[in-house]
């Protein structure tokens, strides 16, 4: 197949009508990029307005944290950024489903789905900086470490929950990947040890469209939802950019696997509205227009198009969360260009639980080392 | 009462029979381990005393082995993988190496990896391809893993409940060709530490170091060596990372030489990075060179010619022989 299949426009059916967006019913959407609450046969949600608003406020102060990070990234202060931006509703739809004793296992662009779960976006942007490899506790959290090897983080998700089970616990796991892991071969391998042991672990694809430069069409001939069947659990796709459907499609698969019904597929089918990372240029393998037609269906505008028209809040409200936003930014900035640059000897901490007389006297080595040039300046 | 006679694969089963039996966290993963007890029966009989649960018959997927052994670690549990051969480890390698050996680092010790990984490595029991590697230098490269080897019934009773219950991933290599070799363990013993080397042979020409299914062939050597007069002294390396030489050290000091020998390719092996310590620690005691007997730097080749590939009895005492010459 080639790229320009990728980009063909399909049918215009309300808040489906541009590139890469599948027909209904493929699609599981409980709001529309205009704003207008829709059902579906299969999935519902009930929220009382105070939860909508608060849905309102994670993808905006998420948002704000990203565009800050970018803009510290170009301003020398970050290494790198990995971007979410337009895929906000997926990460925070996915992460506000989790109950707190669950797990998340993440890649390295689930800023939204930390946010969910309290981990400091400073710690986040330690490990973008350079600071850390890991940055937060992942076990006080619930939240994994990021995961940069592609689809490494499912394996661990799959065995997490083989734990969980053996436990009698009754929570869940939730793996994030990417449409390009799909192609990896230790996420097929996850998803047949969470078939064959039935474990308790929700896989969550963002399908975003591009693995840096390659599009779907390079990893699947399927739509990926689809390759569930064979792995022989069911797979659903959900519109990424609805906060709304991914919220109810993600709750209703833990639910699932908290039950004893063992995992699921999820395709939350989104888009990359920025570059891989900031070292990535997209303007070389994609068109503008394909980007446009994807800012009509932002995942925050249709929320606060809805809100709006619903009455369920009002213009103090969303100048609220601006201003929260704008405090949220600076936080990030000062906290950033204020964070300091770990001692020489962290790279020999807990290298080993039981650290070996080797790497002591290693570390000794290079403490003198170290230590000669302020004798010598002295 | 407490002494018997055990191969080095009975001694591994009864070692693993007491570490599940004192602690419910740990769990054996691998391919045939369950209902068939292991292509070597080193599990034989333990699924069916401890449950499914524990000892897991797990899909064909060795990198699926490693990568659900470490979301098992961090939930709590101490898995013992079994790679079925030594050459199918390389599937599960990138878990190994970027994610086992990391994560303690990454997490700054919020995660524990206690994991085993055990090897049956070495050739010489006639094999087809991928069934007679050496690969531990691959892992004692990596920072983050240790590596033992053992090389006889007590260490390999001990050595695997030892590991087990150490904090760090360990890749324990066992000498598949020597799974036979029969010695007394007396179970109620007091193990030596894991990761110490010992001299198993005292000896003052030569100092020559070997690990796992090697030791028996030194030894071997020096006793062939021992007729014409030749004294060898014989380190079991048993720790290959980290490498204890402390009595190495002291030995070559006192011998002025060194062999070491293991089935691996020379190039870039273990005796590459212990030969430079050695010149470092022993630089004014040594008469001759390190010496290196190993593998030739070809894929290990067809059963029929793995007699003149792997080191023998002769190979080491032409060795023994160039360093005296010096």
């Amino acid at each position: 197949m080639s790229v320009s299949s990728a980009t063909e426009v399909v049918d215009p059916v309300p808040g489906a009508g541009a590139p890469h967006l599948p027909r209904q019913p493929d699609l599981v959407q409980l709001l529309t990029p205009e704003g207008e609450r829709v059902e579906h046969p299969d999935y519902a949600i009930d929220l009382d307005d105070q939860q909508l608003r608060e849905l309102y406020r994670d993808l905006v102060l998420v948002r704000r944290w990203d565009v800050e990070a970018t803009a510290l990234q170009r301003q020398g202060e970050l290494g790198i950024w990995a971007s979410l931006l337009g895929q906000e509703a997926a990460q925070v739809g996915a992460g506000r489903a989790l109950q707190p004793g669950d797990t998340a296992f993440p890649t390295y662009r689930e800023h939204g789905v930390a946010w969910t779960r309290g981990v400091d976006p400073l710690h986040v942007i330690s490990l973008f900086r350079g600071v850390d490899n890991g940055g937060w506790d992942p076990v006080a959290t619930g939240f994994n470490l990021y995961t940069v090897v592609i689809g490494a983080q499912c394996l661990h998700a799959t065995g997490y929950a083989m734990g969980v089970q053996r436990d009698g616990s009754e929570t869940a796991v939730l793996a994030f990947l990417g449409d390009g892991a799909t192609s990896q071969g230790e996420v097929n391998e996850a998803m047949i040890w969470a078939a064959s042991f039935s474990a308790p672990v929700v896989f969550f694809c963002q399908n975003n469209q591009y693995a840096i430069s390659v599009p779907l069409e390079r990893q699947s001939r399927v739509p990926l939802y689809q390759r569930a069947a064979g792995f022989g659990f069911p797979g659903v796709r959900v519109d990424g950019n609805d906060v709304l459907a991914v919220l109810a499609v993600t709750r209703a698969a833990l639910v699932a696997a908290r039950d004893g019904q063992g995992p699921t597929f999820i395709e939350a089918f989104t888009y990359r509205m920025g570059a891989h990372t900031t070292s990535d240029d997209p303007t070389r393998y994609r068109l503008a227009s394909e980007l446009e037609e994807w800012k009509l269906r932002d995942p925050i505008a249709r929320v606060k198009a809805y809100l709006s028209r619903s009455g369920t809040a009002d213009q103090d409200f969303f100048d609220a969360v601006e201003a929260e936003a704008d405090e949220l930014a600076v936080r990030i900035r000062r906290g950033t260009t204020e964070m300091p640059d770990p001692p020489g000897t962290a790279m020999f901490d807990q290298v080993y639980a039981e650290q070996t007389p080797h790497l002591a006297a290693q570390q000794a080595q290079f403490e003198a080392y170290q230590a000669s040039f302020g004798e010598a300046s002295e | 009462m407490s002494t018997q006679t055990l191969t080095i694969g009975k001694a591994l089963n009864l070692g693993l029979r007491r570490v599940m039996e004192d602690d419910a966290k740990v769990m054996l993963m691998g391919e045939d381990i369950g209902r068939l007890g292991g292509v070597f029966r080193i599990t034989d009989g333990l699924q069916k005393d401890f449950g499914e649960d524990r000892v897991v018959d797990t899909p064909l997927a060795e990198a699926g082995i490693l990568g659900t052994a470490v979301g098992l670690a961090m939930r709590g549990y101490r898995p013992v993988c079994e790679i079925q051969f030594d050459g199918f480890v390389f599937p599960a390698y990138n878990q190994i190496v970027t994610q086992v050996a990391k994560i303690h680092a990454r997490s700054r010790g919020k995660l524990a990896m206690p994991i085993v990984i055990r090897i049956p490595f070495g050739g010489g029991i006639g094999a087809v391809e991928h069934h007679s590697e050496s690969p531990e230098a691959y892992f004692g490269h990596t920072p983050g893993l240790k590596v033992v080897a053992v090389s006889n019934p007590v260490d390999a009773y001990w050595g695997i409940q030892q590991a087990i219950a150490h904090p760090d991933p360990i890749v324990f290599l066992e000498p598949k060709r020597r799974y036979w070799d029969k010695a007394e363990v007396d179970t109620a013993a007091t193990p030596d530490p894991l990761f110490a080397s010992r001299v198993v042979r005292g000896g003052d020409d030569v100092t020559v170091l070997a690990y796992g299914p090697m030791v028996k062939t030194v030894l071997q050597a020096a006793e062939a060596a021992a007729e014409e007069g030749r004294s060898l002294e014989v380190v079991d390396l048993r720790t290959l990372s980290p490498l204890d030489l402390d009595p190495v050290v002291e030995s070559v000091r006192r011998t002025g030489r060194c062999v070491m020998v293991h089935e691996a390719p020379v190039t870039l092996g273990l005796g590459a990075e212990i030969a430079a310590r050695i010149t470092e620690e022993c630089f004014h005691s040594l008469e001759a060179p390190v010496l290196r007997v190993g593998g030739y730097d070809t894929p290990y080749p067809p059963s029929k010619l793995e007699e003149e590939y792997l080191p023998d009895l002769d190979r080491v005492l032409d060795a023994v022989d160039r360093s005296l010459e010096y």
